[in-house]
């Protein structure tokens, strides 16, 4: 099974999202690195880019298909993890370490779920 | 096996070429200081490492190949043989046209027939393959939408079950895209295809049959939401193999179509290609076409550019001997061949999807057109054994694996097509090979996460492949 941790925040589209320094900072699910496969490439958005809640700002490419992630909020970005480029296999490793970016200037923020919530989504999809 | 360069001796060569006679010329700063370290070989070198490479191979001329969505079906050796003539492979496409009149005839002649066959008005065969018809058909959706001064439609509508290449091609063009979910059945969600539309659509981009292999029943519908909000429809060719002779995208309401001569038209694939993607339109659009074009009648052909053409699309005439091929196809066939093979790539994969769907998942029903989708999530479930392990298995029974993880929708799927060039023997060995590997995985799942046992090659790393590809030789690190 997936680990959910307790203190984070999700978005039904397998984002993780917690508050850290004033700052979102946004990754992907263990439950959706598993699902995609080893990762071998990471498109990032860029410092100073907009992100739009429910919209796509990254994407990431496995052996089998590229998926798009989305922003579970609508801001500004304030940071990028660089190190992903050349190691999305972090993402596979330290799913909840590998973080994709951090937004400031919060403007919207969909709803989010708990880690009780999204284990259950989990459970739906692998129906 | 070695590689060319590691075969290489020094001043290995052929040595019977005659002394070159044109005078030497000096290109200064321009020339390169060290001649390329190319290997050097005897023509036998060469020819024995290429023999080598293709018996590690798999084509249609080896066996089954039922690669969902590529059509592979089997090249009639008469294509080739037509293909060959010195009147085709001996043109210089600068030539007067007036001593080139046959091949003229051949784009004249194989534009008209995939024109009656798509249900469109005019044809150009420059795209080089489907990702490129592609491109040049939303290119036209682009001239058409700017030409009448309605500059603010940048968005492409695309399903969810699309080819990969549709967003992609639709990003070239500088178009947004916007995805619509699938219904329930396996088809475009009309509810959310409404609610997508708006001033801004330039068009929709829709392959029928889709990837799941289904016709979508809505599909007048759908072009008609579609044309009501301003946009244009641009028809996916991959498909064409289901329903040529039956049913014409222009029928549809599409206003725009490519075609795959390499799937439908039975020209060879892939490394044995090159690919050829035409492009059809409506009488409107054909204005806005890339050039040049041919017209005229028997004797008198000319080429010409259309008055607001986008410009070439590709150097001279596209793939012609590819075009030489497909209309071989096309003759051969005639009118009653051409409905005849699509209705057995149907039949076929009816006939399988029938006899594989009591052990296989199959989640869009039990019916299809040429291609269906197994989903192998039940039995990766219970045995461990993925999508990823059954096609793997396949290659010890020397049948090429289906089309894998496609359509995204489906997490393990496998998509099967099996075309009309098989007999039902074939089919019914590859269900018995189905079946087997149905049960080794019952038996024991974790064996085949090791398979294929056979093959030169086991599991290549996919992953290092991806991350850090080695794309040159590295002369022992010189």
């Amino acid at each position: 099974m997936a680990n959910i941790p307790a203190e984070l925040k999700y978005a039904a589209s397998h984002e993780w999202v917690k508050e850290e320094d004033g700052l979102t900072v946004i990754g992907l699910t263990d439950y959706a690195q598993e699902a995609l496969g080893d990762l071998v490439f990471v498109n990032l958005p860029e410092e100073g880019d907009e992100v739009t809640a429910g919209e796509s700002f990254a994407d990431v490419e496995s052996v089998k298909a590229v998926s798009d992630v989305f922003s579970p909020v609508s801001g500004t970005v304030a940071a990028i993890n660089e190190e992903l480029l050349d190691a999305p296999e972090s993402i596979n490793e330290d799913p909840y370490g590998a973080w994709f970016i951090k937004v400031e200037g919060v403007s919207e923020t969909e709803e989010l779920l708990d880690a009780a919530a999204y284990e259950a989504v989990c459970a739906a999809e692998a129906e | 096996m070695q590689l060319l360069f590691e075969r290489s001796k020094p001043g290995r060569k052929l040595s019977l070429i005659p002394a070159c006679d044109v005078p030497a010329v000096d290109f200064g700063d321009a020339a390169r200081d060290a001649a390329p370290r190319l290997p050097q070989l005897a023509e036998v070198d060469l020819g024995r490492h290429y023999t080598e490479l293709c018996k590690q191979t798999h084509g249609v001329n080896d066996g089954f190949y039922p690669l969902g969505s590529c059509t592979m079906k089997y090249n009639p050796r008469v294509n080739e043989e037509l293909s060959a003539l010195p009147g085709f492979t001996g043109v210089h496409p600068l030539q007067p046209t007036a001593t080139a009149q046959g091949c003229l005839e051949v784009i004249a002649k194989t534009s008209e027939m995939l024109n009656e066959i798509c249900g469109m008005d005019a044809m150009t065969l420059q795209p080089a393959a489907g990702a490129h018809g592609e491109f040049t058909g939303l290119q036209l959706i682009r001239a058409y939408h700017l030409d009448r001064g309605d500059t603010a439609r940048n968005k492409i509508i695309v399903p969810d079950s699309a080819h990969g290449t549709n967003p992609a091609s639709a990003v070239m063009v500088g178009f947004e895209v916007v995805a619509v979910p699938s219904n329930e059945q396996g088809g475009v969600d009309l509810e959310a295809l409404k609610e997508a539309v708006g001033e801004d659509t330039a068009g929709l981009m829709l392959t029928n049959p889709n990837t799941l292999g289904l016709f979508d029943p809505n599909i007048l519908e759908i072009t008609k939401i579609i044309h009501e909000a301003g946009g244009l429809c641009y028809y996916d060719g991959a498909n064409l193999n289901a329903v040529m002779g039956h049913a014409r995208p222009g029928d549809m309401g599409f206003d725009c179509v490519h075609v795959n001569l390499h799937k439908t038209f039975s020209t060879p694939h892939g490394g044995g290609g090159p690919g050829s993607g035409p492009v059809g339109c409506k009488e409107f659009l054909a204005p806005y076409l890339p050039g040049p074009l041919v017209a005229g009648n028997e004797g008198s052909y000319e080429f010409f550019t259309p008055e607001k053409s986008m410009g070439r699309v590709r150097s001279f005439y596209g793939n012609f001997l590819v075009v030489v091929r497909a209309l071989a196809y096309i003759l051969t066939l005639g009118k009653e061949g051409i409905p005849e093979a699509s209705a057995n790539a149907v039949l076929n994969a009816n006939y399988l999807l029938k006899r594989l769907c009591d052990l296989y998942s199959v989640p869009f029903g039990e019916q299809c057109m040429h291609e269906f989708v197994i989903d192998v999530e039940p039995l990766k479930h219970d045995t461990g054994a993925s999508a990823m392990d059954v096609a793997k298995r396949m290659l010890d029974f020397g049948v090429h694996p289906p089309t894998m993880y496609f359509p995204l929708i489906v997490h393990e799927a496998l998509m099967i097509e099996p075309t009309e060039t098989e007999a039902p023997e074939t089919l019914d060995e590859f269900v018995d090979i189905m079946r087997s590997i149905y049960d080794e995985a019952q038996a024991d799942g974790e064996k085949l996460h090791h398979a294929p046992f056979t093959r030169f090659i086991g599991r290549p790393d996919e992953v290092n492949a991806a991350r850090k590809p080695i794309l040159r030789y590295d002369f022992d690190g010189e």
